[in-house]
């Protein structure tokens, strides 16, 4: 095999968001014309999220332990990569979970809001806040709340429910955390360094926390829920609680045991820019080049990672008008108009998605007037994902069919 | 026909033995309490000076651990970890570019993998959000997103985006291609260096610019530690505070600095005439899932990292002439890591010499990693071993050589360095002298 050169397959799917627990509801989701987004308007107003669907984690969490020892966050990723290591049949086969990597892509973990509250409350009341803190914080945070907060203890946690103990890297940076984290697996196994990947990540969008930090950013959109490419205006993005995990794995190793593909994964590109105007729709533009990708007269799935922010959205949306004027047939779903934008975890998520469909077990409804109505009726054979980060780092990655 | 240019150089490119292009290190650079630049900082070393001192920054009233390795002379705006961070990795970096002699001003030849602390909001912050609207008759988070909506505390973005350290460092050095940030806990510093070394040795790139960096010392990152019995409560004096390997260790000392290297085709670097301060041989990582602070009481995970980074480095147990410890001072760290060491190296680990710089600099936690792999070359390069200061009092269960005290001339080819971390984190590099 030359260098570089092994193929990736994504043989297991998990997947779990406000419209479902398991890959199969988001493929009922996506052959619906009709499914509308669920969304939670009224608690965090003026921001709107989509609220994660009633789960039990009991189940692929038993341990009560293990549980009260994570966070929200980290409850729903180690519950989608459950989903994913079973679904590609690795879950509880020792032998191989003892060589899966897992590379997770995180921000950070959340914070308990009644506890800052409190503390809030108490030391802005005192003359010396500063000093009043270096008594209140030990006496009121708790052991197990920075656990629940850091980085990597997303995949600590799923190394310890699961038993993946091959190698654990933890990517940081926003949407490019979620590139990251497959572009390290994809290049570990196309140069056989490795065989068997668990990748993805997860969001708690409903946090306090959390929403903080991108109100500070300048990122939400307020108002209504409407489709990304209509949030025109300040902010843009309305979090969604999700989960998202793949099983990647190189393709002689899932013959040798079995299993079957969704799809391959053909080719992830990044970069970043300094996004002045133009540039970042030129990245796009030369990923493509990149890519070779032959015009075909086809149509051409594009599972857009836009997350409604400005003025990225409108480069994006000139790459996608550009790409369909030399001869491509793009049927763009930006897809974060129906779970909300994941941020870490979108690009995960993306990328299953486009696995479901390239794998024939979907069709593909406009899930947005705003889309163009085209439809495909016969099941594409290639998918794109793209990953225009709300405030920096460009990706595109093709998804084709195993035949 | 006329051979292309990359085939006749990859008929003379120097590969290891398991055929994989040699990565060879010809920048480095460092930052710690001990100071900055690594010539100030070996001095110190070399001397068993320790840069530990008692916090200034914030009252330690409520506390019970008060000393810390703090970099108090760089002194960022907006004042954060993350600030703090990122003016560190600029230092370090800065200086191991230099070094190099690689690119040219703002134009780095190769890709940036970078490790990082939590972007998150301080105490401090909170308190100024807070207050702006105080009295208007919302608490908690209420108040806060309503000041954090007002668009007036734009400027903590920085602060905030977990990309930013990345994309600040990118745009200085002028890295090519996406930006990586990674985070292994405690041993993030060593997978910057193992990441840039993958894609070296793949061809991907022919340098790559690995840097670590952590300036955490705030009231909660503090507190976080000390709630985890983590932290040496030895305050008296700061500079004995860490006792990595000694009987009456009881924590490490949490510490701020940052690790950077330039790392290169080795070949290339050759003909370039870049100088050759060692090569990274091999990596290996193993992660743990018995618990989230602590490893597998048989050391099961631990044994793998150690092993897969020999393997990796295709060097047997009886070639490692030095290891730079992960060495912490805690007493679950010391006791596991010697445990091992011993079940990997066998007999030989009596006369392996090891020590732990973390006596000196403190835990640098994020950085560790990257600014112990720059004193592992510096091993190599002088062969001078640094001591592990504070060793008055031996634990009998931990039968090394410490280099207690003292620093030791030697002949050094070849340093295991160990960094272990929270969530089950292992991973070891095997760092070598220029091939003969």
């Amino acid at each position: 095999m030359p260098l570089g050169e092994h193929e990736v397959w994504i043989t297991g799917l998990g997947l779990i968001s406000s419209l479902g627990d398991g890959w199969q509801a988001h493929m009922r989701a996506l052959a619906n014309h009709r499914r509308e987004p669920v969304i939670e308007e009224k608690r965090f107003a003026p921001c709107v999220v989509h609220p994660l669907c009633d789960v039990d984690f009991s189940g692929l969490i038993p341990k009560r332990t293990d549980r009260n020892q994570m966070g929200r966050w980290q409850l729903i990723g180690v519950h989608a990569a459950g989903l994913a290591l079973k679904d590609a049949g690795v879950a509880g086969q020792a032998a191989l979970l003892d060589r899966t990597d897992l590379c997770v892509a995180a921000g950070n973990g959340e914070r308990d809001i009644a506890t800052d509250a409190r503390i809030l409350a108490t030391v802005s009341e005192h003359r010396d806040p500063e000093r009043a803190l270096a008594t209140i914080l030990p006496l009121e945070l708790r052991p197990t709340l920075y656990l629940g907060q850091l980085s990597n203890l997303l995949a600590g946690n799923i190394s310890i429910v699961h038993k993946t103990t091959g190698s654990s890297r933890t990517f940081k940076g926003e949407e490019m955390a979620g590139v990251s984290a497959i572009e390290d697996a994809v290049q570990r196994i196309r140069y056989g360094e490795r065989d068997l990947f668990l990748v993805g990540g997860a969001l708690n969008a409903e946090r306090e926390d959390l929403l903080l930090g991108y109100e500070i950013d300048g990122a939400l959109w307020h108002g209504g829920h409407r489709s990304v490419w209509a949030r025109t205006g300040l902010g843009g993005m309305c979090p969604g609680s999700m989960g998202a995990f793949l099983v990647l794995e190189r393709r002689e190793h899932a013959e040798a045991r079995g299993a079957r593909p969704y799809a391959r994964i053909a080719s992830v590109l990044s970069d970043r820019c300094d996004r002045s105007p133009g540039m970042a729709t030129q990245q796009g533009l030369g990923f493509c080049e990149a890519l070779a990708m032959q015009a075909e007269g086809k149509p051409l799935p594009v599972f857009s990672g836009a997350s409604g922010v400005e003025p990225i959205l409108t480069e994006e949306r000139n790459f996608l008008q550009e790409i369909g004027s030399r001869g491509c047939l793009p049927v763009v779903r930006a897809y974060g108009s129906l779970i909300g934008h994941g941020v870490e975890a979108h690009f995960p998520a993306g990328m299953a998605l486009a696995a479901l469909a390239v794998s024939g077990l979907t069709q593909l409804a406009a899930f947005d007037a705003m889309e163009n109505e085209r439809t495909i009726n016969e099941t594409p054979e290639r998918a794109l994902v793209t990953a225009f980060g709300h405030w920096r780092g460009e990706a595109l990655a093709l998804v084709e069919a195993v035949l | 026909m006329i051979p292309r240019i990359h085939e006749v150089f990859s008929r003379q490119e120097l590969r290891d033995s398991k055929k994989r292009p040699v990565v060879a290190i010809t920048g480095i650079g460092v930052i710690t309490a001990l100071g900055a630049g690594v010539s100030e900082n070996w001095r110190a070393l070399i001397a068993g000076r320790s840069g530990l001192r008692r916090i200034t920054r914030f009252p330690t009233d409520g506390l019970k651990s008060n000393v810390a390795g703090t970099v108090d002379y760089i002194v960022p705006a907006p004042a954060s970890s993350v600030s703090r961070s990122v003016a560190m990795a600029i230092e370090a970096a800065s200086e191991a570019i230099v070094q190099a002699r690689i690119g040219s001003p703002g134009r780095f030849p190769g890709p940036l993998f970078v490790a990082t602390p939590p972007a998150e909001l301080e105490w401090a912050h909170l308190l100024q959000l807070y207050g702006v609207n105080n009295g208007s008759g919302s608490t908690g988070y209420s108040q806060l997103l309503t000041a954090g909506r007002s668009g007036r505390w734009s400027h903590l973005r920085s602060t905030l985006r977990f990309a930013s350290p990345a994309e600040i460092l990118a745009v200085r050095f002028g890295t090519q291609g996406q930006p990586v940030t990674l985070c292994t806990a405690c041993a993030s510093g060593t997978s910057s260096i193992q990441l840039g070394m993958e894609a070296i040795r793949r061809g991907a790139a022919q340098s790559a610019l690995c840097i670590g960096a952590d300036g955490t010392v705030h009231p909660e990152g503090m507190i976080r530690f000390s709630l985890l019995s983590a932290l040496s409560t030895h305050n008296d004096p700061p500079e004995k505070a860490s006792r990595p390997f000694a009987r009456d260790r009881n924590g490490f000392v949490i510490a701020e600095g940052a690790g950077a290297l330039v790392l290169e085709n080795y070949s290339v670097a050759r003909a370039r005439g870049a100088r050759i301060l060692g090569i990274v041989s091999g990596c290996g990582e193993k992660a743990d899932d018995y618990h989230r602070t602590r490893s597998r009481p048989d050391g099961t995970a631990m044994i793998g990292a150690v092993q897969n980074a020999l393997d990796d480095a295709a060097v047997e147990p009886e070639e490692i002439d030095y290891i730079n410890a992960h060495g912490t001072g805690t007493p679950e760290n010391d006791r596991m890591e010697h445990l091992s060491l011993r079940a990997v190296l066998g007999d030989r680990l009596d006369r392996t010499p090891i020590s732990s710089n973390k006596s000196m600099i403190g835990h640098t936690l994020i950085a560790a990693g990257a600014v112990e792999a720059v004193f592992s070359l510096m091993t190599i390069g002088t062969g001078t071993l640094p001591p592990t200061i504070n060793h008055d009092v031996p634990d009998p269960e931990i039968e090394l050589d410490v280099v207690p005290n003292v620093k030791r001339e030697g002949k050094v080819r070849n340093v295991l360095s160990n960094s272990f971390g929270f969530g089950g984190q292992n991973v070891c590099a095997v760092f070598a002298a220029e091939p003969q």
